[in-house]
C-alpha cells in the first residue's frame, strides 16, 4: 500500500475531518502566497506573480519609505488606541460583572451594538458627527485614534468579561477570610487571575485597530495607515515589502499565540504534577 | 440580544457608586463617538442635497433623499445583500464542517486547530486579499485548472467577477462563521449523540435531529456575525471585481471621500442599516431561537 | 460478517438462543485492556447487575452491548443472532444513560417519542402516553427536560428506552445523580417497572446494596474480568475471591495453615486455633504452594462475650482478645477487637438488649458457627476491594 493509498483509505475513514482540514488548508492559501510573494523579485511593479526568488525584500523593507512610515504610524495608533481601550474597557468588565447599577442592560446594548454594526455605518456616522463638529479639515491622527478606540472597547469588554464571570468568587471570599484587605484582595487575587483575559483583549485590539480599513479611510483625511498605504499601492502597483510586513505580522502573532498555548500546557502540567 | 457570548452569571455583586465610576469613562466614549455620531449621520441624511462640503449643508428634512438614494444605488444595495447572503451560505458549510471536525473530531489536535484558524487572520485583510487577486488572475493556476475542466471558456476568468468577490467574502469572514459555531457544537454533550444513535437514529439523522437543532444558537449567531460585515464590506468588491461588482459600501464610501455627496452617502448607509436589521430580525425570529440568543 | 463465522462454534455457555450472551468479549485501548475475555449468559426477563467499583470495565461492557464500542474479540450474541458488530441503530438494545442523555430541546413526548418516530412505528402517540402513564408523567409531557427534577428526568430517560420494548435494557449507573432517598425510592420503582414488563435489565453499578436490592443476578467485575457470578445472596454468603468478600459487605479474613480434608470440613489452623471450614465453601483445599489460607467470616458473624462465657457455637472459641473501639450505630454495635497475633478484627452485634454492651479495653473471647466461615486462596491479596473509592 503506497502513502497515496493511505491518505485516501484515511480519507474515507474520516470524511468529516478530511473535509475540516481541507476548509483549514484553504484557509492558509492567501498565507503561502505572502510568505511567497515577499521572496519575489518582479519583472515589473504592474503585473502581480511571482518572477523570481529574491531576498532584496526582506534587506531592504524600507525601499518605499512611506510604506514604512504607514507602517510605524499603524503601530502607534495601534498601542495608544489598545492602551486606552484596555483601560477603559476592563473597567466597565469589572462594574458590568462585580457591581449593581441601574441601566445595565442599556449599558449592554451600547456594548453590543459597535460589534454588530456594519463598519461602513459606523465610519460614516462618525465621519458625520466630525464634519458637524467642524473637524471635517482636520481628518488624520486623532480622528483615527478616537474611532479605534470606539470600536475596540467592545471586543476588550466582552473579553475581560468572559474571563471574569468564569472566575470563581469563592477564591475572592477565602482571600478575604484570610485577612486581606479588599484591595490586597484585588491586587493579590482578582486581578492576577483576570491578568490572562486583559492581555488577550488587548491583543485583540492592537490586531483590529492595525487591521482596519474600512473605518480608518472615512476618518483618516491625508493621513495614511499601513491597510491605507496597500489600499492606495493596490491601485498603483504593490510593492513586495508588503508581503514582507504580512509575513512578519502573521509569524509574531502565531509566535504569541502558541506561547501562551505552551505556557498554558506547561501550567496545567506542572498541576497535574503536583 | 447577545449574540457573541452568554450572558455571565452576576455574582458578589456590589451596590454604591464604585459600578457607576468604573462605567462613565466608557459610556462617554461610546455615547460621544457610537451614539452622538449616529444622530449625526441621521441628520446629515436629512440635509439638502444641494449643499456641499465647501457651502455648508443645511437641515431642510429632505426626506426625498432617502427615495433619490434608492432610485440612483438600488443594484447596488440589493447586490451587497444578495452578495452577503451567499457568501454567508457558503461560509455555514464551510464553517460547519471545520467546526464540527474541530469539536468532535479532532481529539488532541483540537487546540492547535482552533489556533490554526485564527492564525492567518492576523495578516493584513488587505494583503491576504491581493493574495486572492494574484491566485485569481487570468493566466493563474486556478483559472487554467477550470479551463482545463471546461467548467470555465477560453475567455472565461474568474477576476472581476461575481465568482470572485463572493469567494474573497467567504475567505475574510469564515472565521466570525467558524468560532460561534464550534462554541455551540462543542458544547454539545456527547452522550446526546450516542443516546439518538441507541434510539435507533442513523448518523445522518442523528446529526439533523440531535447535533443540527443543539447547535441552532451558534448558526444563528455565526450568519449574523458574517452576513453583517459582509454586506457592508467593499474590500473584495474593489480589488477582487469590476465596476460590475460595485457593492453598497464602495458607493458610500465614493459618495463621501470624493463626490462629498454627504447626504446621499448617510441616506443610503441609513438604509442599509435598516435593511440589515430587517432581516436579522425576521431571521431570527424565522430560526425560532430567540430564546436561546 | 466473516469475524464473526470464524468464532461460531468455540464456545457456548448455556442453553443456545436464550437472552443475551457475551463469548470471550474482550476489548483493548491504545495502552490497557478494559475487558478481559468475559463471559456472560443473561437470561430473558431477568434483572442481571454488573457491579465493580469505578474502571472495573462494567460500562466498556455494557457499551459493547449497546452497540458505542467494538469489541477487541469476541461475540456478543441476542438470542440466535450475532450483534457484535451490528450498528448501535439497529440493534434491539437500548440504553439509560447515566445522567441520562435527554434532548434538551425536545420536550418530554418528543424525547419519548424518539425511537419510535426514528423506525417509522405506527400510534406513536397511545404508545406514549401509555408509557408516560406508567412513569407517572403524563401531566409534565410538555415540558422540557431542565425544568423537570432529577427523579423525573430518570423517569423519562427510563420511559425512552422502554418504549422501543428492547430485548435488552441497559441501565448504566441509572441512579448515581440521585440522592440517597430518592434513590432507594427509584430502586423499588424501577424494578417493579422490570417485573411489570418483563423485558430482560442489564444494570450497570458501583453500588453493591443497589445490586442487591434490584438483581436476580450480580456480576462482581474487578479489573476487567468476572470474579464471581450469582444471586446476591450466594455472593454474599459464600464469596469465591478476597475481592468480592471486601468489595460486597466487609469480612474479616484471617490467616492460617491449611491442615487438610477431613470429612465434609477443611481444618486451618488460625495462630493456634482449630478452624473447621465446610468443603464447599472451602475454595482452597491444600493451601497452595506455602499451605495457607484466608479464614473469612462477616462481622456480623463473629460472636463476642466475656472472658470464659459459654458461646451459642459448637466449636473452639478464640481468646485473648482486647477490645480497642466501641462504636453504637443503633440497631447494632460495631467493636474492633485486637486479637493475639495483632489483627484487629470486627464484630458487628445487634441490639437485641439481651447482652450488655463491651467497653474499649475489656477482654472478650470470639466465636463463630463454622458453617458461615469460608476459605480463600492465600495467594489473594487479603485487602482486594477494600478502599476502592466507590465512584462511577
Amino acid at each position: 500500500m503506497n502513502a497515496l493509498q493511505r491518505i485516501g483509505r484515511w480519507i474515507g475513514r474520516h470524511l468529516v475531518l478530511a473535509g475540516g482540514i481541507g476548509v483549514l488548508i484553504y484557509m492558509f492559501i492567501p498565507i503561502f502566497v505572502v510568505v511567497l510573494m515577499s521572496f519575489n523579485a518582479p519583472k515589473s511593479r504592474l503585473i502581480y506573480r511571482f518572477d523570481g526568488f529574491t531576498l532584496h525584500n526582506w534587506l531592504n523593507p524600507c525601499q518605499d519609505a512611506s510604506m514604512c512610515s504607514a507602517v510605524a504610524r499603524s503601530v502607534q495608533i495601534g498601542l495608544l488606541a489598545t492602551l486606552a481601550a484596555t483601560l477603559l474597557g476592563t473597567l466597565m468588565a469589572f462594574a458590568l460583572v462585580r457591581h449593581k447599577f441601574a441601566g445595565r442592560s442599556l449599558a449592554n446594548l451600547m456594548i453590543f451594538l459597535p460589534m454588530a454594526a456594519p463598519e461602513i455605518v459606523m465610519g460614516s456616522s462618525l465621519l458625520a458627527l466630525f464634519v458637524a463638529a467642524g473637524v471635517g479639515g482636520k481628518l488624520g491622527f486623532w480622528t483615527i485614534l478616537i474611532a479605534h478606540i470606539m470600536f475596540c472597547l467592545s471586543f476588550v469588554v466582552v473579553t475581560v468579561r468572559a474571563r471574569l464571570a468564569g472566575l470563581d468568587d469563592n477564591l475572592e471570599k477565602a482571600a478575604m477570610d484570610l485577612y486581606a484587605t479588599p484591595s490586597q484582595t484585588f491586587w493579590k487575587v482578582t486581578f492576577p487571575l483576570v491578568f490572562p483575559g486583559i492581555l488577550g483583549a488587548a491583543l485583540l485590539a492592537f490586531s483590529l485597530s492595525f487591521d482596519d480599513f474600512i473605518i480608518t479611510n472615512l476618518n483618516a483625511g491625508n493621513t495614511t495607515t499601513f491597510p491605507m498605504y496597500v489600499w492606495g499601492a493596490s491601485q498603483r502597483g504593490v510593492p513586495m515589502q508588503v508581503n514582507v510586513v504580512g509575513t512578519v505580522m502573521f509569524v509574531v502573532s502565531v509566535l504569541i499565540v502558541v506561547g501562551n498555548e505552551i505556557h498554558r500546557r506547561r501550567q496545567e502540567k506542572a498541576l497535574a504534577a503536583s | 440580544m447577545k449574540l457573541t457570548t452568554a450572558t455571565p452569571v452576576a455574582k458578589a455583586e456590589r451596590t454604591g457608586w464604585t459600578g457607576y465610576i468604573l462605567m462613565v469613562p466608557g459610556v462617554i466614549w461610546l455615547l460621544l463617538f457610537f451614539v452622538i455620531p449616529f444622530y449625526s449621520l441621521v441628520a446629515t441624511s436629512l440635509y439638502d442635497p444641494n449643499g456641499s462640503t465647501y457651502a455648508g449643508y443645511q437641515m431642510t428634512w429632505a426626506f426625498g433623499n432617502y427615495p433619490d438614494a434608492l432610485a440612483k444605488y438600488w443594484q447596488p444595495l440589493v447586490r451587497s445583500l444578495v452578495y452577503g447572503g451567499v457568501a454567508t451560505f457558503i461560509c455555514l458549510l464551510l464553517g460547519y464542517v471545520l467546526a464540527y471536525s474541530i469539536a468532535f473530531k479532532a481529539g488532541r489536535w483540537k487546540n492547535l486547530m482552533l489556533v490554526l484558524v485564527i492564525a492567518p487572520f492576523f495578516t493584513s485583510f488587505l494583503v491576504r486579499t491581493l493574495s486572492w487577486k494574484l491566485l485569481l488572475r487570468d493566466d493563474g493556476f486556478f483559472v487554467n485548472f477550470l479551463q482545463f475542466l471546461h467548467i470555465l471558456g477560453p475567455d472565461g476568468r474568474l477576476l472581476a467577477t461575481p465568482v470572485a468577490v463572493v469567494a474573497g467574502l467567504v475567505y475574510n469572514f469564515l472565521p466570525f462563521m467558524v468560532l460561534p459555531l464550534f462554541a455551540s457544537i462543542d458544547k454539545i454533550d456527547h452522550r446526546l449523540i450516542e443516546a439518538a444513535s441507541d434510539l435507533y437514529a442513523s448518523p445522518i439523522r442523528g446529526f439533523f435531529k440531535v447535533t443540527w437543532p443543539l447547535s441552532l444558537p451558534g448558526v444563528v449567531s455565526g450568519t449574523l456575525l458574517t452576513f453583517i460585515p459582509a454586506a457592508g464590506d467593499y474590500i473584495n468588491a474593489q480589488l477582487l471585481g469590476s465596476p460590475q461588482q460595485r457593492m453598497v459600501g464602495n458607493v458610500i464610501q465614493n459618495l463621501f471621500t470624493d463626490a462629498n455627496d454627504y447626504p446621499a452617502a448617510a441616506a443610503l448607509s441609513m438604509m442599509l442599516m435598516l435593511l440589515i436589521l430587517v432581516m436579522v430580525l425576521f431571521y431570527v425570529r424565522r430560526s425560532g431561537t430567540e430564546d436561546l440568543l | 460478517m466473516s469475524q464473526v463465522a470464524e468464532n461460531t462454534g468455540v464456545r457456548r455457555t448455556g442453553s443456545a438462543g436464550d437472552g443475551l450472551r457475551l463469548v470471550s468479549l474482550t476489548k483493548e485501548f491504545a495502552n490497557f485492556t478494559a475487558v478481559k475475555s468475559i463471559d456472560l449468559h443473561v437470561p430473558t426477563g431477568s434483572f442481571f447487575a454488573l457491579l465493580g467499583p469505578s474502571g472495573c470495565g462494567k460500562t466498556t461492557t455494557l457499551r459493547m452491548v449497546a452497540g458505542l464500542e467494538t469489541p477487541t474479540s469476541g461475540q456478543i450474541l441476542l438470542g440466535d443472532k450475532d450483534i457484535t458488530f451490528e450498528k448501535p441503530y439497529r440493534r434491539p438494545v437500548n440504553t439509560v444513560f447515566q445522567n441520562y442523555a435527554l434532548f434538551p430541546h425536545l420536550d418530554i413526548y418528543e424525547n419519548v417519542a424518539f425511537g419510535l418516530r426514528r423506525r417509522k412505528a405506527g400510534n406513536v402517540d397511545s404508545e406514549v402516553k401509555e408509557m408516560l402513564e406508567l412513569v407517572e408523567l403524563t401531566s409534565q409531557a410538555r415540558k422540557k427536560p431542565a425544568q423537570l427534577s432529577g427523579g423525573q428526568q430518570q423517569r423519562v430517560a427510563l420511559a425512552r428506552a422502554l418504549i422501543n420494548q428492547p430485548e435488552v435494557l441497559l441501565l448504566d449507573e441509572p441512579l448515581g445523580a440521585l440522592d440517597l432517598k430518592l434513590r432507594r425510592a427509584m430502586q423499588i420503582e424501577i424494578k417493579r417497572i422490570q417485573t411489570e414488563v418483563g423485558l430482560t435489565f442489564v444494570h450497570v453499578t458501583h453500588d453493591q446494596e443497589e445490586a442487591m436490592t434490584m438483581a436476580d443476578t450480580i456480576a462482581v467485575m474487578n479489573q476487567g474480568v468476572i470474579e464471581q457470578m450469582g444471586a446476591p445472596a450466594d455472593l454474599y454468603e459464600n464469596p469465591k475471591t478476597t475481592f468480592v468478600a471486601n468489595f460486597l459487605g466487609q469480612s474479616n479474613l484471617i490467616e492460617g495453615t491449611v491442615k487438610g480434608r477431613d470429612g465434609d470440613f477443611v481444618k486451618v489452623d488460625m495462630h493456634g486455633t482449630l478452624a473447621s471450614i465446610p468443603l464447599s465453601r472451602s475454595h482452597t483445599t491444600d493451601g497452595g504452594s506455602d499451605g495457607l489460607g484466608w479464614v473469612g467470616i462477616r462481622p456480623e458473624k463473629v460472636l463476642i462475650a466475656d472472658v470464659g462465657e459459654d458461646i451459642d457455637a459448637p466449636g473452639n472459641s478464640i481468646p485473648g482478645g482486647i477490645v480497642t473501639d466501641v462504636s453504637f450505630v443503633g440497631v447494632s454495635t460495631q467493636y474492633l477487637v485486637r486479637m493475639p497475633w495483632g489483627q484487629e478484627m470486627q464484630v458487628f452485634e445487634q441490639n437485641t438488649g439481651r447482652r450488655r454492651i463491651f467497653n474499649t479495653g475489656e477482654s472478650v473471647d470470639l466465636s463463630w458457627r463454622p458453617e458461615y466461615a469460608f476459605l480463600l486462596d492465600h495467594s489473594q491479596d487479603a485487602d482486594a476491594g477494600v478502599d476502592v473509592v466507590a465512584a462511577p
